[in-house]
């Protein structure tokens, strides 16, 4: 079997609309023009070293972590550390906090729908130094309650971990609020976010929200894959989870990627150039697809809610009585590049912890697809979508043997 | 969302999925069959038309329906088309790797698709032979290993919604 004769079986579409920028992307031409230098002219060496090469490589370092300072409002470079990827970051996050607080343990409070690099980091920690992880319940929308949250906090409380926006049904959370009630229950408790979703989409100030730890991750933002950040406010004792020769980071051992770096910076200045503008026009395609689909096509459900509260960028819509894998191949076929909450891909049948914790069944989380929409993206792009999503998805329901199956159906449906 | 396994496809799992053959509910199919649920994300339904010529029963018609992925699609339409025309004493020795090997391979994670099919035809052939009251020499008494993993994937999900209840 051999993937080269899939991809020739598979075809060129006519025309190729990409969305799904949940799992990775494309890279603006700014972008890789951005990096290149770095590979062979300018700035490939090690940022420690002190020759020609190393310094420029110094340079673009200290730039990019300004960059990063003026975007998030930090105080210093020095509370900026980078990782080579986002899932580093959150493991950098909870690991290197609970390992730098093993002796004090205590509770490790998070919401049941947060990315799996900081649920399963939060589970190391209770293997290796005995914390308590606890999952907080979310509402159907993935909204956490601030008074249920409240009761979660305690003195015993030594780490919080909630998302801004949430990767798969982008839920806005009020940080802000969660971390005054958090702080004001116990002035200890080291407060983490993952913005990975958030940032160049929601404007946010890490002294306005008062968190301590707050994740990045470049390819969320149409940077490269490769590059994570973490935010660590002056004081915030973290330890590094992983050994090995330091160099200007001194959470992160290992050379630092300078030239997906260099990458990242280009991509954050592009994001935040006509910052507001990027917000509106996301927001606008976004609900155009949404509203597309609805009127469209029968029988789906929107998976998180709906307006201001939803990130700008994201659309997770559940097709009953289609298969999500399904859908991702027949789209594929047409040049959509979706992704699903499908577990198909094995007998473990455990579908997206995301959906399954709002209150979807499994038969609906299968049959859910993300789709995420970038300013690059146009019109016609979603015309397109639009176009197609109905004869798909009206293919596999012809397919399926739900709708026929009287027996089994009314139980699921 | 969850964890992802890269699923290089054949081509043939492709073509099937994109022109199934056999497809759609039979209406005069002599005995019809289903495996799995939706909450597995994956069901087949099956529909056999049967003769009976010189004692023997031959799989005159087959068509399915699937709820499922790409290969859950694949598999379910290549076993009709191996099905078609043979006995039913024949299709039974039809394995899951059979399958597996007309498509051209299937990914690891993707067998239990295969195990499905063979266990909806299976099941289909129990209940063809109880409905007429008969039990050939040659049908075994005890599951074969397709019918109970396609037993185990049911009620796997039916203890998962119990528990949750």
């Amino acid at each position: 079997m051999s993937v080269k004769d899939l991809l020739k079986a598979h075809g060129e579409p006519p025309r190729e609309v990409y969305l799904d920028l949940e799992n990775s992307g494309w890279v603006p031409p700014e972008v890789v023009n951005a990096m290149i230098p770095y590979f062979n002219e300018i700035g490939y060496g090690h940022p420690a070293i002190t020759h020609k090469k190393g310094w420029e490589a110094y340079e673009l370092l200290y730039e990019a972590k300004e960059e990063l300072v003026k975007r998030i409002g930090a105080d210093s470079i020095d509370e900026v550390v980078f990782t080579h990827s986002g899932t580093e970051a959150n493991n950098l996050a909870i690991l290197g906090t609970s390992l730098a607080n093993r002796d004090k343990k205590g509770k490790i409070v998070m919401s049941v729908i947060e990315h799996l690099s900081v649920i399963f980091p939060a589970e190391q920690a209770s293997k290796l130094y005995g914390f308590k992880p606890i999952r907080i319940p979310v509402d159907e929308q993935g909204f956490i309650n601030p008074e249920i949250f409240k009761a979660y906090i305690d003195k015993d409380t030594t780490i919080v971990s909630i998302q801004m926006v949430n990767h798969e049904i982008g839920t806005i959370q009020n940080v802000k609020e969660l971390v005054e009630i958090a702080k004001d229950i116990n002035p200890n408790v080291i407060f983490h976010t993952d913005a990975a979703d958030a940032f160049s989409k929601i404007d946010f100030n890490v002294k306005d929200l008062g968190v301590d730890l707050l994740t990045i991750s470049s390819h969320k933002i149409l940077g490269p894959r490769g590059v994570g950040v973490l935010y660590i406010r002056k004081g915030t004792k973290v330890e590094p989870i992983l050994r090995g020769q330091l160099s200007v980071e001194k959470l992160w051992p290992g050379v630092e990627n300078i030239p997906l770096i260099a990458g990242f910076r280009k991509a954050v200045e592009l994001a935040f150039n006509n910052f507001k503008g990027n917000v509106s026009k996301m927001r606008h395609l976004r609900d155009k697809l949404m509203k597309g689909i609805l009127d469209n096509v029968p029988d789906v459900l929107v998976n998180g809610p709906m307006g201001d509260k939803r990130a700008p960028d994201n659309i997770n819509t559940a097709f009953l009585y289609a298969e999500g894998e399904a859908i991702t191949v027949e789209f594929s076929l047409r040049g959509i590049y979706v992704s699903s909450g499908s577990a198909c891909s094995s007998r473990v049948l455990e579908p997206s912890h995301v959906l399954l914790a709002i209150g979807r069944k499994h038969e609906e989380a299968h049959g859910s697809i993300l789709f995420k929409v970038s300013r690059y993206h146009s019109e016609d792009d979603i015309d397109y979508v639009l176009e197609n999503i109905p004869p798909a998805i009206e293919r596999l329901r012809k397919i399926s043997s739900i709708k026929s199956n009287r027996r089994r159906t009314e139980r699921y449906f | 969302m969850s964890s992802r396994i890269p699923l290089p496809y054949s081509p043939k799992i492709l073509e099937l999925f994109r022109n199934p053959k056999n497809l759609g509910p039979m209406k005069d199919a002599t005995i019809q069959a289903t495996a799995g649920s939706p909450a597995c994300g994956d069901m087949i339904s099956l529909y056999l038309k049967i003769k009976r010529e010189n004692n023997k029963d031959i799989i005159e018609k087959a068509t399915f329906e699937s709820y499922g992925c790409a290969a859950n699609i694949a598999t379910a339409s290549i076993l009709t088309e191996m099905i078609k025309g043979k006995t039913l004493e024949e299709a039974w020795k039809i394995s899951w790797k059979d399958l597996a090997n007309q498509l051209g391979g299937l990914p690891a994670i993707k067998f239990h698709c295969s195990i499905l099919a063979v266990g909806a035809f299976k099941r289909a052939v129990r209940a063809y032979y109880n409905k007429i009251k008969e039990h050939p020499s040659w049908l075994p008494k005890d599951l074969t290993r397709e019918e109970k993993q396609t037993y185990e994937e049911e009620e796997l999900i039916e203890k998962f919604y119990k528990k949750n209840e």
